[in-house]
């Protein structure tokens, strides 16, 4: 019984990410193309509760649902002119866009069949969190720290950037 | 099972208060108005993304919590340098000015 | 207690486990509106305590019945969407700052196994859930298509992302003295003591982050109606406004109660029964945001935002490396070495 409430539950969390995933490419308003992504974020997370990587999930919601989307939304009202309504329509890129896509899409699909499709059963930990803590501080502390550089890089740009912006005005 | 019964549960919790809500806001009247507003832009953005930058560290530094006694004191001398780093960001954003009211 | 009973009606576990969580759920909900309907009251009477007023005093003795007058008739008025208004993100965004709103009370511990989800991530899952309120605000301050709406929101979402590092900065400390996530395993862990003796310092970075992010005086620039008038709220009538209204005591229910979990002892205290200890120290910690907002004047954007980055941030890094440090001392002082 049990197995069948989780696959249903897939199921309307699948539709759900998909359709809301059409939505932020199809809509013409591109405010309402970054509310459908984080809905589409949140069904991400649910997906991941349903897997039972709860912490998976909540970091999911902290960092996507109530931070990058933020960071979107305050973006767009940063760069939008004209009228909102007609904002986020397509465009002579498309064509590359669908190749990029296409290639992206075969580069995920080449990865998925490499991974084994059955872990052995039994060997996740039930600790997720501390197992975690236990991974990047011991065997993958470099890029644990790189990770670190990484987001200090991004900052360091983004705010070069905006003083150009500042400076332009 | 347990598990899986409360996943669905988890998703329908949320959407529970709707209904009773929606139910009692439908009995009420509609009517519009308003005069038309013209939409601005504002820079936030920079304080969202220093935000980003320590929202990103935390999911970090909780399981690092979580696990701190167990761990030895290595562990905690590897996220003084995690965090050594973001306070590099965050002193170069001061330094820059980005923290300062546009 | 409830699972005996069902399950002496022949139910299998997956059905008995839906329906107590659906009477946990329902006795959330309960609990939430009626402490938030008696909030409402209770501050308007603090307020005009503070400023040598009557406050609310038609409606049943002393104006008890107030709040509850002000819900009908707030049930009764029409529902106005104005005709620029971005119609469905406008009907939407009192729904979705609800969600969040009812969800993180999940995971706090009324009393000894009173708990609707004592989850592995606990604390983390409240911080999850509850950041997620800013969208709710972009949203309810975008559709209104009104200049002090999306000023107001924007300026809030600022205020919120900015104090949520310091707040999720303070729980780490108490997380680290911890070693769980578990708020059951927070609660058990103070019994010998409380942790606002051992975490002052985060205990004080908390209440300031928390009363930011349910944006209330001296933070509460969401309505200030002098500039803004009701921030993201401006076009909202009736029951959304209601609902908006609601959510923010609703904040401050939460937050206090995980206030009381992590700092206070959560349930824990002599003689009295544990549920009615949990709900003494919860009316504290509400009293004392609402003394704190009635006794400061609000604050500026910019005073505000700079009070957050250069210097309640440096001190809850401080703060976690003071405790990291005091831990480690401790171990060794217990084990005589490293």
């Amino acid at each position: 019984m049990g197995s069948t409430l989780t696959l249903v539950a897939f199921w309307i969390l699948f539709v759900l990410v998909v359709a809301s995933a059409l939505a932020v490419v199809l809509l013409r308003n591109i405010v309402h193309s970054a509310l459908y992504l984080v809905l589409s974020f949140v069904g991400v997370a649910g997906i991941y509760i349903l897997l039972e990587a709860e912490f998976l999930a909540a970091v999911q919601i902290l960092v996507y649902v109530g931070a990058v989307s933020v960071l979107l939304i305050f973006g767009v009202m940063l760069t939008r002119r004209g009228n909102i309504r007609q904002s986020n329509l397509f465009n002579a890129f498309s064509l590359a866009a669908g190749v990029v896509s296409l290639a992206l899409c075969v580069l995920i699909i080449l990865a998925l069949a490499r991974t084994p499709a059955s872990l052995p059963l039994g060997s996740w930990p039930v600790d997720t969190v501390g197992a975690l803590a236990e991974a990047f501080l011991g065997p993958f502390v470099v890029p644990f720290e790189v990770a670190a550089i990484l987001l200090l890089v991004g900052i360091v740009g983004a705010i070069l950037i905006a003083r150009e912006v500042k400076e332009d005005k | 099972m347990a598990w899986a019964a409360l996943a669905v549960n988890w998703l329908l919790r949320p959407k529970r208060p709707q209904v009773g809500d929606q139910r009692e806001t439908y009995e009420c009247g509609l009517k519009t108005q308003g005069p038309t507003w013209v939409q601005f832009r504002i820079g936030y953005f920079l304080y969202a993304l220093i935000f980003l930058l320590f929202d990103v560290e935390t999911i970090f530094l909780y399981p690092w919590a979580v696990k701190f006694q167990v761990l030895g004191l290595f562990a905690f001398i590897e996220m003084l340098i995690f965090i050594g780093i973001l306070i590099l960001g965050l002193w170069y954003a001061w330094k820059e000015g980005g923290l300062e009211w546009l | 207690m409830l699972d005996a009973l069902l399950s002496s009606w022949g139910l299998p576990l997956w059905a008995v486990t839906t329906i107590r969580a659906l009477v946990y759920l329902l006795g959330v909900l309960a609990f939430v509106f009626l402490n938030a309907i008696y909030l409402i009251y209770l501050e308007r009477k603090i307020s005009a305590y503070m400023q040598q007023r009557l406050g609310p005093n038609r409606v049943g003795p002393r104006g008890i019945f107030q709040s509850v007058a002000d819900a009908i008739k707030l049930l009764c008025k029409e529902d106005i969407i104005p005709r620029e208004a971005d119609k469905w993100v406008f009907l939407v965004a009192p729904i979705v700052i609800f969600i969040p709103a009812i969800m993180v009370y999940a995971i706090i511990p009324f009393g000894p196994g009173m708990i609707a989800a004592d989850l592995n991530i606990g604390v983390f899952y409240f911080l999850a859930v509850a950041s997620t309120t800013t969208i709710a605000i972009l949203m309810g301050g975008w559709a209104g298509n009104n200049k002090y709406s999306l000023l107001g929101a924007m300026r809030t979402v600022a205020q919120m992302v900015s104090y949520e590092i310091p707040l999720v900065f303070s729980i780490l400390g108490v997380v680290m003295l911890v070693g769980s996530l578990k708020t059951s395993d927070i609660v058990a862990a103070q019994k010998e003591i409380w942790f606002i003796l051992l975490q002052p310092v985060a205990f004080l970075i908390y209440f300031i982050a928390a009363t930011a992010e349910v944006n209330r005086g001296p933070f509460d620039l969401v309505e200030g109606e002098q500039e803004i008038i009701a921030g993201p709220f401006t076009e909202f009538t009736a029951m959304r406004y209601a609902l908006f209204y609601l959510s923010e005591y609703t904040n401050l229910l939460s937050v206090s109660a995980l206030a009381v979990t992590l700092f206070l002892g959560g349930w824990q205290g002599p003689w009295l029964p544990p549920w009615l200890w949990f709900i003494i120290k919860v009316y504290i910690m509400i009293l004392l945001f609402m003394w704190v907002r009635w006794t400061f004047p609000r604050i500026r954007i910019d005073h505000l935002l700079q009070f957050n980055w250069k210097f309640l941030l440096p001190l809850s890094l401080v703060n976690i490396l003071g405790t990291g440090i005091g831990i480690k001392v401790y171990q060794a002082l217990m084990t005589g070495g490293w």
